[in-house]
Parts: structure tokens; C-alpha cells; sequence
């Protein structure tokens, strides 16, 4: 039913459209269809950072039709690791696609000068973008967009700041403010075709084959979403619970996780952001629970009560990886942190890996002054991380160079891998629960913890004990079904809502009848795949390097070894074929 | 008794559009936000304020007055009731609306509100109440 693909060319601002049902009947939407259209479009072992490389953005079957059904996924190739880049993005953006009526965009070549691209129903435009090219605000990028461009209200617009211009490895695509395409470096592809943002818009509307039974199914998975307590943890204190509750387990990465666990944890925890810094609460379009934390951060500037007030999302993974992991003990510093990450465009979690392995290299005297150009590294030291960040983005000598590659690059060229806290080149996200943690990160498609959720493995080991092989079935049920859930694409933060039976359920009522059987064996399809592309641009499960440093700090379940990991990855190769 | 849709609690929107999904889909049977009478919408980003725009079920309508063909005539206890076969699309009845209430679909029909409470019934913040009203 849809089938969209929307083909733009950089190089000659051309465009065309494209039915492309072959993929969607076999493959659903989202992360199915676009790995697909990766295989296709880009080129073996090309460099992420030349033209020829595709940037590729994926609704699904239920794209805006169901309750949080709200995510886009991304896919490219990736300037981080080297591999298959993907990232999945929430906000306005999939709804934007929904009525705009493309299913799937893939853009390629390069732009002979800054542009960004004005997608309107059916009108699409190259536009200059000269002028705000340099702009180094990602908030003020959006808000000369917003005087320009129609659609007002309820466009998506997405941007990068200076980290994506001068191409930083990990610099983010910044989504209608507080949602990002993050991780993987997509706004680093965007900076390197010339492309500095996408607005989109559409008026169109969808019709369904039978639209009594799409009601009752729309008013159960509501329902499921909003009176149940599926999703309650992301909407009271949102991610951010977490860390007081791995604080206490043992579980959260401290100090390039020289720790793992915070001793000042209370004064940056959810329930500390929550009391005192929240300001409200809003949602990704057609997601009724509204998990976006956005606290306000209110900072005097002069005397006589004049304030500096900035709007800042929040998140888990960003309080961990520029909070604990830097020894910030105060919430207010690491919302200035947060705020410098975002204004640049710069994935945040990638950001606070490297300055954590940074600092710990100052402090073994593995690099000095003339390499930090006199910044003092200390943990805890705010003023200093912000002059850090600053420089990562304008990259003034060989060292922040090296910073701007990520913690596995640097690490080869400045040493200290053992504490290069990374898995698949990419920084961890924020557990150190067990091994199916570490495994799931090292096995995932995208190294994401959210690939397979390896940490809620290891946390249901730790009230029922596991064996190796039942942590790796888990791993692999979830890497395939996961699959389906992207596909569709659903938030995997109502995966509890989404159950086998309510995606099968949920589908027929577009008109696509799979049973569960058929699903799986769609997401294990999907699965192998990404392997297959992952496999050609050389990676490979058996080289990845687990620094020594997760074998030497206690982690949620005791000392972890490192042969529990390596006959883990062998029964995960023997298991899923790849 | 008739009842009326209120904006009863505007600065507790999350900007979800549940609310003019669940008009769409209850009353124009498409999966739509053009088809929705209630109306969302920023004003600056996100970041900034959201907009809700509903029909102020005014007694004395001034889209009903300015209507030349008698499409609109007014609904017991507030608002306006369309005859779409009367409707010529002429829009004057979207401009005498001054908080913008109507607004036109693809088949430039007006959208009008019949106050049914659906968008109420899927705010999951209470941003919306229906409220009955006394018949004239």
C-alpha cells in the first residue's frame, strides 16, 4: 500500500519517485526496507565521508497510524566505525514522511555548495544554505528555518551544527530541537555532502481497508499505552530513574568506569533533575505518554537579577556519560555540558567517552598540556570539559584531531586502550551490568545497547540466575524481533505494548497479513542482512576488542572474565549463522 | 443536552496529536491531521508555545452570519451545523472566524467541529473537557 521511495540527487538537484513494493511486501518499512536500499546504493568499501556514500531515512506500515508508532530510522554508511550506521529518531520527522507521502527518502552525491533541502508534499527543492552554514547554534539554525520554509506548526526540521560541518566522526542530525539521529555520525555525512538540513511537511491523507476494526485496534494498543503500567517509568521520571537505581546495583559507569558506581549520584539523579530542574514534558507526534524531559537551566550572567534561561532535554545515557562518567556532581553542570553538545551537534555519548578517556590519560601523564593546548583535565571540572568540547568541534591541533575520531581512534594513536572504553569503536552506552551487556553491545547491529537490550538481560540474571547459552538465546530473540519493531517502526520504549500479537494484530489492520512465525523469520531475514553488509565493510565479531578495564571493575553481576564473553560471541556465531 | 468542547487546560499539552488524530479518524474515517477540527499547532518550535485551536460554539456565530449560501446554520446550544450539498467553498466563513477555527480539507469543504468529545476522550493530559450546555 505504501511503497515511496523518494530518490535525491545532490550532485544534479534532481529527484524522482519511485514505487518501490518489491521491498516493503518482503521487508515491512523502517530498518527492513532501508537496509536493503543500503545493500543497494552504497558501494563496498567506499569512504562514509565521499559522496557516493547514501544517507537513507525509513517510515514503516504504521508509520503515524498507531499509537507510538513514531520513529525513523537512518541508515549510511558509518564514518565512526566504519560500518553499518544506522540510528533511529523520533520527533516530528516520521509524521512529516506519513503526510508528505514518502515512505522512504534516499539521497546521494554531493552538493557543490552548502544547500538544504525544502521537502513539501510533493515539492522538493534544493535551497542554498550558504548563510547559515556556519552557524553555531543548532537552536537559531531552526528558527531562521522556521521564517522561511511553510508548513508552520507541525514541519519537522532537521539540522547539524558545526560538529557535522567540519565533520567530527560522531557529530549528530539534530531532530526539531530535542530529538537527534545520534551515535552513529550521520550529521558528519550530512556535513561531508554539503547538506545542513531537511525541512518537511505534507497534507495528505490515509485511508485503511477497514476502519472499524483499525478503531477497536487503535483503542487497545491506546489504551495498552496510557492506563497500563507498560510505560510508566518513561513517564514520571523518565530515563533518568536509572541512575539512582544502578548506582545501587553497581551497574553505572563512573569515571571512564574506573567505577561503577557514583558516590554523588543523588545531586544528578532523575529524582534530583525531576525536583528541581524539569520544567515540562513533551511528546514525539502520536505518542500520548510525552517522555521528553526538558529541564530549564537558569544561570546569572550580571548583577541586578539578569538570567540566561535555556530549554534542555534530558535523558539516561546523557546524564551518565557527561554526569558520573566525568565525576560531575552537580545537575545544573551537567546541563551546561549538555547544552555545549547540543548547540555543536554533537552525539553526546560518543562526547563524554572520549573526555572521560582523555582525562584519564591526563591523569597517567599519557598526555600533557601542549596535547590538551593547557586545558587541565580533572574530573568534576565543568569549565574546563566546556573548553574541551568547544575544541573538539574547531579541532586546533593534531590531539583534538585524534579526539574527534572517537575513543577507539584516539586510543591508536595516543595509547591507553585498555581504558578506550568502546565496543565496536563505538562508547558504550551506559551499563555495566554483566556480560550479555557487553556481548549484546559487541553483537548488536548499530553496537547499541537498545539492539538487543543486553543490560535487562543481565538484570533479570541477577534475581534468577542465567546460564551462558539462555543469556544468548535472550540476546538473539530479542536482535531478531527487535528487527520487526524497527521495521514497523514502533518506540522501542513501548516494546511492551508492541507484542508479538499486537504487531500481527496491528498489521492486518493495514492490510499486511503475516503470522508471528512469519515475523520472526522476516526480522532474522533483516538480521542476516545487516550482517551481510556489516560483514563486507569488514567487521567482524571476533576482532572486536574488549578493553581490559570492563574485566577489572565490579560490575552488577560480580567480576565479569573475559572467556564468559568470548564463549558467548561463539555460541552467538554458532546460533545465528552469521 | 448538547455538549461543547473546552480548552480547558492549554499549558499542559505535550503536542501529541492524539487529539486531532482521534477527530480524523472518528469523524472523517482517514488517518489525517487536515481532516481534524481541533487544531494543534507550535508557534516557534517546539521549544515555544502550542497553539489549540477548537470552535468557541458561539451562540450568535459569526461564520454562520457571513455564510451567503445557508451552509452554516447554528447548532442547538453553540457552534454551527454544515449542509456540505448548500457549501460553495467560498472560505468567508473561515475569515469572520477570528480565533481561525475552520480551516478547508483536500475536497475544500469546511471542517466543522460537532463537538462529539472525541479528541477529549484521547488527551491523555487533560487538556480537553466536553461540557454540557443548556439547550436554547
Amino acid at each position: 500500500m505504501w511503497s515511496n521511495v523518494l530518490y535525491i540527487d545532490l550532485e544534479t538537484a534532481e529527484h524522482h519517485i519511485r514505487d518501490r513494493s518489491d521491498l516493503f511486501e518482503k521487508y515491512l518499512g523502517g530498518t527492513g526496507v532501508a537496509t536493503q536500499l543500503l545493500l543497494e546504493e552504497c558501494p563496498a568499501g567506499i569512504d562514509a565521508l565521499s559522496p557516493g556514500n547514501p544517507i537513507i531515512f525509513s517510515i514503516g506500515p504504521l508509520t503515524t497510524i498507531f499509537p507510538c508508532v513514531s520513529k525513523v530510522v537512518s541508515m549510511f554508511k558509518s564514518p565512526m566505525t566504519g560500518e553499518m550506521g544506522e540510528s533511529h529518531a523520533g520527533g516530528r520527522l516520521a509524521m512529516a514522511m506519513r503526510f508528505a507521502g514518502y515512505d522512504s527518502i534516499v539521497i546521494k552525491g554531493r552538493a557543490s555548495k552548502p544547500t538544504y533541502l525544502s521537502i513539501h508534499d510533493d515539492e522538493v527543492k534544493l535551497k542554498d544554505a550558504t548563510s547559515i552554514w556556519n552557524l553555531s547554534s543548532i537552536e537559531v539554525t531552526g528558527k531562521i528555518l522556521r521564517e522561511v520554509e511553510p508548513g508552520k506548526g507541525r514541519r519537522s526540521i532537521m539540522r547539524i551544527g558545526k560538529a557535522g560541518v567540519n565533520q567530527v566522526k560522531y557529530a549528530n542530525v539534530n531532530v526539531d530541537t530535542y530529538r537527534h539521529f545520534g551515535r552513529l555520525g550521520l550529521g558528519a555525512v550530512f556535513g561531508s555532502k554539503n547538506l545542513k538540513a531537511i525541512v518537511i511537511s505534507g497534507t495528505e491523507e490515509v485511508e485503511l481497508p477497514d476502519m472499524p476494526a483499525y478503531k477497536k485496534m487503535y483503542s487497545k494498543l491506546y489504551g495498552e499505552v496510557v492506563d497500563t503500567e507498560v510505560m510508566d517509568k518513561y513517564h514520571d521520571l523518565g530515563t533518568a530513574a536509572n541512575i539512582n537505581v544502578l548506582n545501587q546495583l553497581k551497574g553505572l559507569p563512573t569515571k571512564n568506569l574506573k567505577q561503577s558506581h557514583f558516590e554523588n549520584a543523588e545531586s544528578i539523579s532523575g529524582e534530583y533533575f525531576a525536583d528541581n530542574l524539569l520544567l515540562r514534558k513533551i511528546a514525539c507526534s502520536n505518542c500520548p505518554i510525552g517522555c521528553i524531559h526538558i529541564a530549564m537551566l537558569k544561570t546569572p550572567f550580571q548583577k541586578g537579577h539578569e538570567f540566561e534561561v535555556s530549554h534542555i532535554s534530558y535523558d539516561y545515557e546523557l546524564i551518565y556519560s557527561l554526569g558520573t562518567n566525568l565525576g560531575i556532581t552537580m545537575g545544573e553542570d551537567v546541563l551546561r555540558l549538555i547544552d555545549r553538545c547540543e548547540q555543536h551537534g554533537l552525539d553526546i555519548m560518543s562526547t563524554g567517552g572520549v573526555l572521560a578517556w582523555a582525562t584519564e590519560m591526563y591523569e597517567r601523564d599519557l598526555i600533557t598540556p601542549p596535547d590538551t593546548l593547557g586545558i587541565s583535565l580533572r574530573w568534576g571540572d565543568t569549565d574546563n570539559y566546556l573548553k574541551m568540547i568547544d575544541r573538539i568541534v574547531e579541532m586546533p591541533n593534531k590531539f583534538y584531531q585524534a579526539l574527534a575520531k572517537g575513543t577507539a581512534l584516539a586510543a591508536t594513536e595516543y595509547g591507553g586502550e585498555d581504558f578506550a572504553i568502546n565496543l565496536g569503536r563505538l562508547e558504550i552506552a551506559g551499563y555495566h551490568t554483566g556480560p550479555a551487556s557487553i556481548v549484546g553491545q559487541i553483537v548488536g547491529v548499530r553496537h547499541s545497547h537498545l539492539d538487543n537490550g543486553g543490560y535487562s538481560i543481565d538484570q533479570k540474571a541477577s534475581s534468577q540466575p542465567l546460564s551462558e547459552e539462555q543469556m544468548v538465546d535472550k540476546l538473539i530473540y530479542e536482535d531478531y524481533w527487535r528487527m520487526i519493531n524497527n521495521s514497523l517502526v514502533c518506540c522501542l520504549f513501548a516494546r511492551g505494548v508492541y507484542s508479538e500479537q499486537n504487531m500481527v494484530d496491528a498489521l492486518e489492520c493495514v492490510g499486511i497479513k503475516k503470522t508471528r512465525d512469519e515475523l520472526e523469520a522476516i526480522g532474522r531475514k533483516i538480521f542476516l542482512a545487516k550482517y551481510e553488509f556489516k560483514k563486507r565493510e569488514g567487521f567482524d565479531v571476533d576482532k572486536v576488542f574488549v578493553p581490559a578495564r570492563f574485566f577489572e571493575t565490579v560490575s552488577q553481576l560480580g567480576m565479569l572474565q573475559k572467556n564468559t564473553i568470548e564463549k558467548m560471541l561463539k555460541l552467538y556465531r554458532k546460533k545465528t549463522g552469521i | 443536552m448538547p455538549a461543547k468542547i473546552k480548552v480547558a487546560n492549554p499549558n499542559r499539552c505535550i503536542n501529541c496529536y492524539s487529539c486531532m488524530l482521534a477527530c480524523s479518524r472518528t469523524n472523517a474515517n482517514s488517518v489525517s491531521l487536515i481532516d481534524s477540527a481541533i487544531d494543534v499547532r507550535t508557534s516557534g518550535g517546539i521549544e515555544s508555545g502550542i497553539g489549540i485551536i477548537v470552535c468557541r460554539s458561539c451562540i450568535d456565530p459569526p461564520c454562520a452570519r457571513a455564510c451567503p449560501t445557508g451552509a452554516l446554520t447554528p447548532r442547538n446550544g453553540g457552534g454551527v451545523v454544515l449542509d456540505k450539498d448548500l457549501c460553495d467553498s467560498c472560505r468567508v466563513c473561515a475569515d469572520a472566524c477570528l480565533p481561525r477555527a475552520i480551516h478547508f480539507d483536500r475536497a475544500d469543504m469546511p471542517v466543522i467541529c460537532i463537538h462529539c468529545g472525541v479528541c477529549a476522550k484521547f488527551c491523555s493530559h487533560d487538556v480537553l473537557e466536553i461540557r454540557k450546555t443548556e439547550v436554547m
